[in-house]
């Protein structure tokens, strides 16, 4: 029953994740990052199987869990620490340049017209 | 260490030299002049000495692995060939350098263009010296870049940018295919070893793979070295400053394919195959070239087509096949260097002299400029092989050559015809070379009053013209050592018998010579009737017309893609993403072997689970988490304070399941990421707006439930099955190789040292990413919280600022102690770091970013940075002592009071990772935070909420 629940919740964190990134404006595409990565984290980890009370150290346990996957997942945590950072940072940057906080950016309409008037030739 | 093994200065020395030749202009702009003619003078002389004491040896190779797995190995090799060109890139780079000296105005950046100049020079020497062939190929692509600056040098011109970029897409393509074929090569043979290569001739040329090989290493020769139909870059290149025109088309950069012809031929040549290709590309460039240079009005526009007919001249020699042709290519591979560069300067010292290069307004210079112009004459009569001048006798030998194979190549009478016709070409043109410019009368006025250049611009085109005639009257004695050395380096055997004599009596070839010679003249004399034929018809032929069309179509294609997939609206690219993983995933179980094993998993069921209540309900709750933050994320606070529990949940289930560091990491990163995340929220709207429609919505969640659904189930096929680990490998070797019993700490620090070393730079280069971002940034924010409510007049209340000074020394105690236990029991640098930098950021939120940076004196950035340089220093330590990169050492010791210490280097690498956890957090949270000061509050603050645009001008519907 423990290998489905937690399969689940990767599932639920992934498409929670999912439903977020594809939201318009930038906080929740970054909240959705952070569960999806959650997400990601936890089925990496869970590659190496679940064993409870065998932490991977030496003369700890008779039968330790795999260290591998714990060790990839370590540095994966920190490093989507700092992408959420970059991420958060830059929708601020884009909001301070743009006056808005849409995934899209500001689209001037005037903007629009000129593009509009480059791309006639080819319609 | 062997006297061989300073090869390998010779060819980084101008690498060494370049920065230094840059950094020198700041001070005197001839120093960079100085540096660069050093450099060149100390690599001749410790080549020179090379020579002298290797001569009886040759050839010889050195070679250090370098990385083995790829076959690649960094090593050179001494024999003729690489002799021969070492001492050409070296002798004629050193008179360029002079001559440059002189020629540059003062309005160039001296530093840039020497800099470059010996950048280009090793790249060459690199080329020509390598033993391995891979290095030969990075080397290859260095020329090419190199060349590509030198080309651009004078960047304020348009033609200068296009013939740069000319030059580097075709010689770069061609670099790419010539790696393709040195792959193949090394297949083929088992090795990249220049030694093992060359004597494995048979075995090529018999191989399967012998073709595709071969074409793909002659496409890298024929478009560096200009040969049609990839000639057409050549010309272009001539936007380049003359003194650069002189080293690359004489005896550098186009001579590196013909150099791989050379150094190839053991191994590749004599196939019916090699004959035809090379043969048939190097007459049509040979002909081709020599025809369009007679028509150019442009100095350089017509030594520019010459080289290309020169090059196809000796391309030609080389795909004959035969031993004695290739000794003839060597030797016109020296004269063409020797008599090309003097060209090329004469041509950069009239345009010096005159402010022009265009044959039809020049005229009578020889009145001016005597000196120059006996040295034009000189070289100009080699390069139309007149007797008693060098080029007659590679050109002798040419001939001799094309009768002797003319047999096997179409009707006898064919080649021959055709290679006169190309010599008598050539005496045309060079005849036009001396005439219009040296004689006549110059069309109206010249742009400057012209004279004799300052003496040492002069020197080297002396030097080279003196062996010109030097070669072509006495070729045994001056020249004849030097070509058997080089010869017997290309055929890697004893030469056949040849003769270097001016006189070989009345026969063919002479004929062949005698009638080029008149028929050039003639040519020449009744010039006027045939430009005006040429200019009415063949001048319209431009092979770059092709070759722009082609870019063109690129362009427009790679923009249309583009276009398609790229609509400039990040839910649509989110979307292709996900459905391309879905995609894949779905493929993964519909294919053969994915469904059964899934439907297996399914019947078995839940395995020896270990499932206890506790564990299920804290997962509910998690997943209750998830579905909350999802539903209500609109309120962006709330949501925030949801995921934060899912963030600690998630922590709970790595220490429910022995990943006790996991755990650690997950919940003090959950502490950084929601100061981060609450900093962020401060600049933005409290509120989510609505802005897709019920539909759109419902489609969403179709999508995400799918993908999670797929989730779920992947996640449950693989982990309700036993599986293989390779990790009994890391628990066996943890303490014995690594130095400690937390084996997952050892893979970071020991095992996957390198990896680790890589994501803290991404670390580092994040928060710098991010400081750099929010420099000067400023941000209106809301004075009032999300319910209407002002913040705050106190924003460090006493309780906070006293209970944070009291915590602070237990913390950093904490965190002290979680990194000295991490090799041994569950902690570690990334731990510990995460800690103190949550117990530092305490520290600023209670007394306010100043006060805090008044009492701690933290030098972040001084902090970050010292943290890589260790990591990177106990990985370079490990080197000094002949070990790998980050190789551990451990040291067993008993301390007084403190007793046994066991201490791992590693210990010092995951300083250095400590260090970077805490300088890039510090970083990142300061500067968010340090907004706050400069947050200026909007008077309308829900004002610059404005929609995105209105729908209606914009394609598409996007959320």
């Amino acid at each position: 029953m423990t290998n489905l629940a937690l399969s689940l919740l990767i599932g639920v964190l992934t498409g929670a994740g999912v439903y977020l990134v594809l939201r318009a404006q930038t906080f929740p595409v970054v909240l959705g990052l952070t569960l999806m990565s959650y997400g990601v984290n936890l089925f990496l980890f869970t590659m190496g199987r679940l064993q409870t009370a065998a932490p991977a150290v030496i003369g700890a346990v008779e039968n330790p869990t795999d260290p591998l996957p714990q060790a990839l997942v370590l540095t994966a945590i920190v490093i989507a620490f700092a992408m959420t950072a970059f991420v958060i940072v830059l929708a601020l940057k884009a909001r301070a340049a743009l006056g808005n906080d849409h995934v899209d950016g500001m689209h001037i309409p005037q903007a629009d017209r000129v593009l509009d008037r480059k791309e006639e030739p080819r319609a | 260490m062997q006297a061989i093994e300073l090869l390998a200065i010779v060819v980084l020395l101008p690498f060494f030299a370049a920065p230094l030749a840059a950094w020198s202009a700041r001070f005197n702009r001839y120093a960079a002049a100085w540096v660069a003619g050093g450099a060149t003078l100390v690599a001749l002389a410790l080549f020179a000495w090379l020579v002298y004491g290797h001569i009886d040896l040759m050839p010889v190779a050195t070679s250090h692995a370098w990385i083995e797995a790829a076959g690649l190995s960094f090593g050179f090799r001494l024999d003729g060939l690489s002799m021969m060109f070492t001492g050409l890139i070296l002798v004629i780079g050193l008179l360029i350098v002079i001559y440059a000296r002189y020629y540059l105005s003062p309005g160039d950046s001296m530093g840039r263009f020497f800099a470059y100049l010996l950048m280009f020079m090793g790249a060459m020497l690199g080329v020509v010296l390598s033993e391995n062939l891979i290095n030969l190929v990075i080397f290859w692509e260095l020329t090419s870049l190199a060349s590509f600056l030198l080309i651009s040098y004078w960047q304020h011109r348009k033609e200068a940018r296009y013939g740069a970029r000319l030059a580097l897409a075709i010689t770069g393509a061609g670099g790419l295919a010539l790696l393709g074929g040195v792959l193949i090569l090394g297949h083929i043979v088992g090795s990249y070893e220049l030694t093992d290569v060359l004597a494995a001739g048979e075995l090529i040329k018999n191989h399967d793979l012998y073709a595709p090989a071969l074409i793909l290493i002659l496409l890298g020769v024929f478009t560096k070295s200009a040969q049609f139909p990839f000639h057409f870059w050549l010309p272009n290149a001539m936007a380049a400053p003359t003194p650069v025109s002189a080293y690359l088309h004489s005896a550098t950069m186009v001579k590196a394919g013909i150099f791989l012809l050379a150094r190839f031929f053991p191994a590749l040549a004599g196939t019916d195959l090699w004959v035809i290709i090379v043969s048939s590309a190097g007459l049509a460039t040979f002909l081709l070239g020599a025809y369009t240079a007679l028509f150019r009005h442009d100095l350089k526009g017509l030594l520019a087509y010459s080289t290309i007919s020169h090059l196809g001249l000796i391309t030609l020699l080389f795909g004959f096949g035969t031993q004695l042709a290739a000794v003839a290519g060597i030797f016109h591979i020296l004269n063409h260097a020797t008599f090309k560069a003097s060209l090329f300067m004469v041509a950069g010292i009239v345009d010096h002299e005159t402010g022009t290069r265009d044959m039809r307004r020049l005229g009578g210079l020889i009145r001016f400029m005597p000196h120059t112009a006996a040295l034009g004459m000189i070289a100009a009569m080699a390069m139309a092989g007149v007797p008693l001048f060098n080029g007659f006798l590679s050109k002798e030998m040419f001939f001799t050559e094309s009768v002797r194979v003319a047999g096997s190549m179409g009707p006898v009478w064919l080649l021959p015809l055709l290679v006169s016709l190309g010599g008598l070409l050539s005496v045309a043109y060079s005849l036009r070379f001396v005439h219009d410019t040296f004689f006549g009368r110059p069309d109206g006025d010249l742009p400057k009053k012209p004279h004799e250049p300052p003496g040492m611009m002069k020197r080297p085109v002396d030097l080279l013209v003196v062996l010109c005639l030097a070669v072509g009257i006495l070729p045994a004695l001056v020249i004849g050592p030097l070509l058997h050395i080089a010869v017997t380096g290309v055929l890697q055997t004893e030469p056949p018998y040849y003769s270097l004599s001016l006189w070989h009596g009345f026969n063919i070839p002479l004929l062949m010579s005698a009638v080029a010679l008149a028929g050039g003249v003639a040519l020449y004399l009744m010039r006027r009737p045939i430009f005006r034929w040429h200019a009415l018809s063949l001048a319209h032929l431009d092979a770059r017309v092709v070759y722009n069309r082609l870019m063109e179509l690129l362009m427009r294609t790679g923009a249309g893609v583009t276009a398609m997939v790229d609509t400039g609206r990040l839910g649509r690219i989110v979307l292709f993403t996900l459905a391309f993983a879905f995609g894949a995933g779905i493929l993964g179980y519909l294919l053969p072997l994915g469904l059964e094993p899934v439907r297996n998993a399914v019947e078995r069921g839940a395995t020896p689970d270990n499932g206890d209540w506790v564990t299920w309900l804290g997962i509910g709750l998690i997943i209750l988490a998830a579905m909350v933050t999802t539903v209500w994320h609109r309120q962006r606070l709330f949501a925030l304070i949801t995921m934060s529990v899912v963030g600690l949940g998630v922590a709970m289930i790595f220490a429910r399941f022995s990943a006790p560091d996991l755990a650690m990491t997950q919940l003090s990163v959950e502490v950084v990421t929601m100061i981060l995340l609450l900093l962020a929220l401060f600049y933005l709207p409290q509120q989510s707006r609505k802005l897709s429609t019920p539909a759109r919505r419902w489609r969403d969640a179709g999508i995400a439930t799918a993908i999670g659904g797929g989730i779920s189930a992947l996640t449950y096929a693989i982990i309700s099955r036993p599986f293989e680990s390779i990790s009994g490998y890391f628990l066996d070797q943890s303490v014995p190789g690594g130095g400690g019993t937390n084996v997952v700490n050892v893979i970071l620090v020991d095992f996957r040292g390198y990896d680790t070393f890589g994501e803290i730079t991404v670390l580092a280069l994040a928060g710098l990413g991010i400081f750099a971002m929010l420099k000067g940034l400023s941000l209106p924010a809301s004075k009032r919280d999300p319910f209407g409510r002002t913040w705050t007049e106190d924003p460090h209340p006493l309780m906070l600022r006293t209970f944070t000074q009291i915590l602070l020394p237990l913390t950093l105690l904490f965190g002290v102690y979680v990194f000295l236990r991490g090799h041994n029991e569950p902690g570690g640098g990334f731990i510990a770091g995460l800690i103190v930098a949550s117990a530092l950021v305490a520290q600023y939120m209670a007394n306010g970013i100043e006060t805090a940076e008044r009492k701690l004196h933290l030098p972040i950035h001084g902090i970050l940075g010292a943290g890589l340089l260790i990591a990177l220093g106990t990985g370079l330590a490990s080197m000094g002592f002949g070990v790998p990169f980050l190789t551990s050492a451990m040291a067993h010791f008993s301390l007084p009071l403190i007793g046994e210490i066991h201490l791992a280097s590693a210990i010092a690498f995951d300083l250095g990772v400590f260090l970077v956890v805490v300088g890039s957090t510090m970083l990142i949270l300061l500067n968010l935070g340090r907004l706050t000061d400069h947050a200026v509050e909007h008077p309308d603050y829900s004002a610059i909420e404005t929609s995105p645009a209105p729908r209606s001008t914009r394609r598409g519907n996007d959320a």
